[in-house]
């Protein structure tokens, strides 16, 4: 099921991922201050919607520096690393039926592919720096992603074993009955822990932890070099959003309106969820990160696994 | 576990309630009377000066930035020649308020000083002097001092008898 018209749905993929995570720097600042009963940026145009271009255009103005003793082709190539992959996996998003712009039989495994290549992003960026906060930002996102990409793997494989497929859209047509958030409810809760880890939002930015690192890995980065990261952190929140809502709750599913409005519903829903964390959970230290991760997350991830498997032997 | 998704639900329903933020510009904020802001210098009910430039409050400012010249009018009347506050300085600490003996110098509630240039903070005696009394709207130190002024001898002030006469022997 390619889409009749490829280009066309690869440009709006792409310009949709963009401005989605464009406007999301506005909607996490509104939605933050909502949640800390203040107003947000709500100055420049209406409701502060240009803030956006504000931002924007500040970003691009800044001194683009690259400090004299980082490992300058590395340091540049860094950020594009995180921008590329995460834009890759959106190639495997299915937005519509149709609106996909590949529609891979192994789908999931290059959507989990692709956001462990991002991890080479931040510890390639930490590296370079030749900063010892940078550094420290970077290993920890290393050893944050290798714990927690293991058990991202497993926690939707329960979602594979009831659709039968690893392509994405043929996992939203099995949803068709239900949605798979009823019957992998424990699969649902640890793809959210592990995308917040995978996206290095607050209660897992480990790797930036403003208070103990300066800005961790970024913390050399200015200019557009920094806003590639930024914009491919929300880019990564979009993702697990949309993911999340193609994997759990049924994707372009629902009644009277058409797939894409469904889908972005889900997914705002999604991201919003990502920001109320935000604005809610204080940081682990990082040790209670790792022993979270290795000794809670990745069994319970198995025995998710195991009864899953279980469940479809005895009654299929 | 639980308490993680207490938390959560917390935050969220601060959605729903009140903002604390002020809308500055439209929405100015309740300043108290005694709200130590820009600083005037205030005249007596006659609407001459109160500034006697005793020097006292640029003696009492920890950052220095008050300068006045004292000189005298044909009364006798001290008052100053000029009378500068840099406001660049200035901390609003109101330690001059504090030490000015005629209630001349005055903090107000007002706090909207901003400037494009610095030199514009510098502010003359004509901008400081207002017309009225200010916080102490019958005061008149000329009245209540003992001090001979033009038009004033001494013992005519306020609560005050004539001078003994030295020589007299009467009680």
């Amino acid at each position: 099921m390619t889409s009749p018209y490829p280009l066309l749905s690869i440009l709006g993929i792409v310009i949709g991922a963009l401005s989605i995570a464009a406007s999301l720097i506005y909607v996490e600042r509104r939605l933050l201050a909502l949640w800390q009963d203040r107003y947000g940026p709500n100055r420049t145009g209406y409701f502060g919607l240009l803030q956006v271009v504000a931002d924007a255009i500040k970003i691009f103005m800044k001194e683009d520096w690259v400090a004299p003793f980082a490992d300058k082709p590395v340091f540049i190539l860094a950020p594009a690393v995180i921008f590329v992959t995460v834009l890759m996996s959106f190639a495997v998003l299915p937005v519509a039926p149709g609106i996909i712009v590949s529609d891979l039989n192994v789908g999931l495994l290059f959507f989990l592919a692709m956001s462990s290549l991002g991890v080479y992003s931040v510890v390639l960026a930490g590296w370079s720096s030749d900063n010892k906060y940078a550094l420290l930002g970077g290993m920890r996102a290393a050893a944050q992603m290798l714990s927690y990409e293991v058990f991202m793997g497993l926690s939707l494989m329960g979602v594979v074993v009831l659709a039968g497929s690893f392509s994405l859209p043929a996992i939203v047509e099995a949803q068709r009955k239900m949605w798979f958030v009823i019957p992998q409810f424990p699969g649902f809760v640890l793809f959210l822990i592990a995308g917040l880890a995978e996206t290095r939002r607050i209660p897992f930015d480990l790797s930036e932890a403003e208070s103990e690192l300066v800005a961790g890995y970024h913390s050399e980065y200015s200019g557009m070099k920094f806003g590639m990261f930024f914009v491919g952190e929300y880019m990564g929140i979009t993702l697990i959003s949309g993911m999340i809502s193609v994997l759990f709750f049924g994707g372009w599913l629902g009644p009277v309106f058409p797939g894409v409005v469904w889908f972005f519903i889900k997914t705002f829903v999604f991201i919003s969820l990502f920001i109320l964390l935000r604005a809610a959970l204080p940081r682990p230290r990082f040790d209670q990160l790792m022993s979270w991760g290795w000794k809670v997350m990745l069994p319970l991830a198995l025995v998710n696994v195991l009864l899953a498997g279980a469940a479809v032997l005895l009654w299929r | 576990m639980f308490s993680i998704l207490r938390t959560i639900w917390y935050v969220f329903l601060h959605a729903f309630q009140k903002r604390i933020t002020v809308q500055y510009p439209e929405q100015k904020p309740y300043l108290a009377p005694r709200y130590r802001g820009r600083i005037v210098l205030s005249r007596d009910p006659d609407g001459g000066e109160r500034c006697v430039a005793c020097n006292l409050c640029a003696v009492a400012c920890p950052v220095g930035c008050i300068a006045l010249q004292a000189t005298e009018d044909e009364n006798g009347r001290r008052y100053p020649d000029f009378f500068r506050i840099n406001f660049s300085r200035c901390i609003f600490c109101g330690y001059c308020e504090e030490a000015c003996p005629t209630y001349a110098i005055q903090l107000t509630p007002d706090f909207e000083m901003g400037e494009f240039h610095r030199k514009n903070l510098v502010y003359e005696k004509k901008d400081l002097l207002i017309d009225g009394p200010g916080k102490y709207p019958g005061y008149n130190f000329w009245r209540v001092a003992g001090v001979q002024i033009g038009g004033k001898n001494k013992g005519e002030a306020a609560h005050e008898s004539p001078p003994v006469d030295v020589r007299s022997l009467l009680p």
